[in-house]
């Protein structure tokens, strides 16, 4: 899927990675985060080798992360508030009266501190985010992934993801990495862009950089054009002598 | 030729799955020690394994027990030794028809209540989160649910037999006439421990089946709505043929 992807993702910074469907965004963080093993490479996180670490190492350093999942992947059989607790409950023995400040800081932190009864099919797309967010940087991570946040949300959910990204961010020293899409969004609030087309970078820089880069690529997908070389027709025969052919329909 | 391929190559596909789900019931076997330090976790799957199970268990015991009454008086009747009706319902009952009935309820019940439970949350990435918070989706969650289930097995299986037993005795003795006295003393008198032992043997080890093929069909699911749906029809389908194989083998073993 990759060849030659070279990339640097800086301490402290938010870094987007993005690109047009289909060229392995999800794919790149399934192996930063050791979901998924490379063929060949190097993949670095915190000074640990992702191709060549054991389980027990690869989840002391999960600790250190926290990754928000496309859907939320809210835990369907408990609370809002229980959620946003498991990491707690399961990694430390803390005192209940500690476990309920912490969340309930954290839920504050998203704006969700009234919704901590709630079960998760009693909230919204936005809200669902939110909590896993909450529940993200509850045992205070230093990376936080994000795995195509906006997909589904209305403008203000959007909005208020956008401004948790970049606060949260600030606020807490982390290392935010953000692949999505979103060209608009995400570059109001993104340090630094990566631009991935074809298994390699074909664009990176600051998102003021990407407006004029000088590459067709670039150009389509910050311009939302839909011809350009990512193609608009998937590859098939020619159109006429295919409608001209007898026979069956493939 | 082509049938001795195609028969070949679903020969290595059955001795491969067999092959991946010994290796998952090793995997679970391993987890165990640690997984019974949060005992709460297995305690909460016993009760959705089995006590929302009870009804189901317990009307079905009621009717098989009251047919086996009926037919088993009209049998009887035939040689003209009624009074052996309590025996021949509580062995019928408690060697076979109790472990296997139960295993086949608890396949269509629980088995793919856990299949479609944990097939959702890896179509939800609710497995893939827990990963990502550096908790081991096997310990927490599959490993809870398929000790719930073994333990419960037996449990059901006991219920169902006694809940049958007083099907049988309410056809044979209350409605078709067959003395009370006879009905139980000569069951009290004709099942022995090894009878006992025989059912319970039986539902331990159709509890270890069935609860070990919904966890896997569930835990392996295609996360997509038609993959969860296979994998809870396959749970169904392959625990009913699984628990009649057993049931055979472990039959003749305890001739």
């Amino acid at each position: 899927m990759f060849a030659g992807l070279d990339m640097d993702i800086a301490r402290g910074r938010v870094t987007a990675i993005m690109g047009p469907s289909g060229t392995g965004k999800t794919t790149l963080l399934r192996l930063i985060t050791g979901q998924a093993v490379a063929d060949s490479g190097s993949i670095q996180v915190a000074g640990t080798d992702m191709r060549t670490v054991r389980r027990a190492d690869l989840y002391v350093l999960r600790r250190r992360m926290g990754m928000l999942f496309q859907n939320g992947a809210l835990l369907t059989d408990l609370s809002v508030f229980e959620n946003v607790a498991f990491p707690l409950r399961e990694h430390t023995d803390l005192p209940e009266r500690i476990i309920r400040q912490l969340v309930l800081t954290k839920l504050q932190a998203v704006g969700l501190r009234g919704a901590a009864p709630l079960m998760p099919g009693e909230l919204s797309g936005g809200m669902t985010r939110r909590v896993a967010l909450a529940r993200a940087i509850v045992m205070d991570p230093d990376i936080l992934i994000y795995d195509e946040p906006f997909v589904g949300l209305d403008p203000i959910s959007m909005g208020v993801i956008l401004r948790l990204i970049r606060r949260l961010n600030d606020a807490l020293g982390l290392t935010s990495i953000v692949v999505s899409h979103n060209v608009q969004e995400i570059t109001t609030v993104a340090d630094t862009v990566f631009l991935l087309s074809g298994g390699k970078v074909v664009a990176r820089g600051t998102p003021q950089e990407l407006q004029s880069y000088p590459s067709d690529v670039v150009r389509q997908f910050v311009g939302g054009l839909p011809d350009g070389p990512v193609p608009f027709h998937y590859p098939a025969q020619d159109y006429f002598s295919e409608l001209l052919a007898q026979g069956e329909v493939h | 030729m082509n049938l001795i391929r195609e028969l070949w190559k679903s020969l290595i596909e059955s001795l491969r799955g067999l092959g991946a789900i010994t290796r998952f019931l090793l995997n679970l076997i391993a987890h165990t020690p640690r997984a019974l330090v949060r005992f709460d976790l297995i305690v909460q799957q016993v009760y959705n394994s089995g006590a929302l199970s009870l009804v189901i268990i317990m009307l079905s015991g009621l009717f098989v027990g009251m047919v086996l009454g009926l037919q088993g008086f009209q049998l009887l009747q035939r040689f003209g030794s009624e009074e052996a009706l309590g025996t021949a319902a509580t062995i019928g009952l408690v060697k076979e028809l109790g472990p296997v009935v139960t295993a086949l309820l608890f396949a269509g019940r629980a088995g793919t209540a856990l299949a479609s439970e944990l097939g959702l949350m890896r179509a939800t990435d609710q497995l893939s989160a827990m990963e990502m918070m550096a908790v081991d989706p096997i310990q927490r969650v599959v490993v809870p649910r398929f000790l719930g289930g073994v333990i419960t097995m037996p449990l059901l299986a006991a219920i169902f037999s006694l809940i049958g037993i007083y099907g049988a005795q309410l056809v044979g003795v209350q409605i078709m006439g067959v003395d009370s006295g006879s009905f139980w003393s000569q069951m009290r008198a004709s099942v022995d421990l090894r009878d006992v032992n025989e059912g319970i043997v039986k539902s331990c080890i159709f509890g270890v089946a069935c609860s070990l093929i919904a966890v896997y069909e569930g835990y392996y699911a295609i996360p997509t709505a038609e993959g969860v749906g296979r994998a809870t029809t396959r749970t169904v389908v392959t625990s009913a043929v699984v628990v009649l194989f057993l049931d055979y083998l472990l039959t003749a073993a305890f001739l």
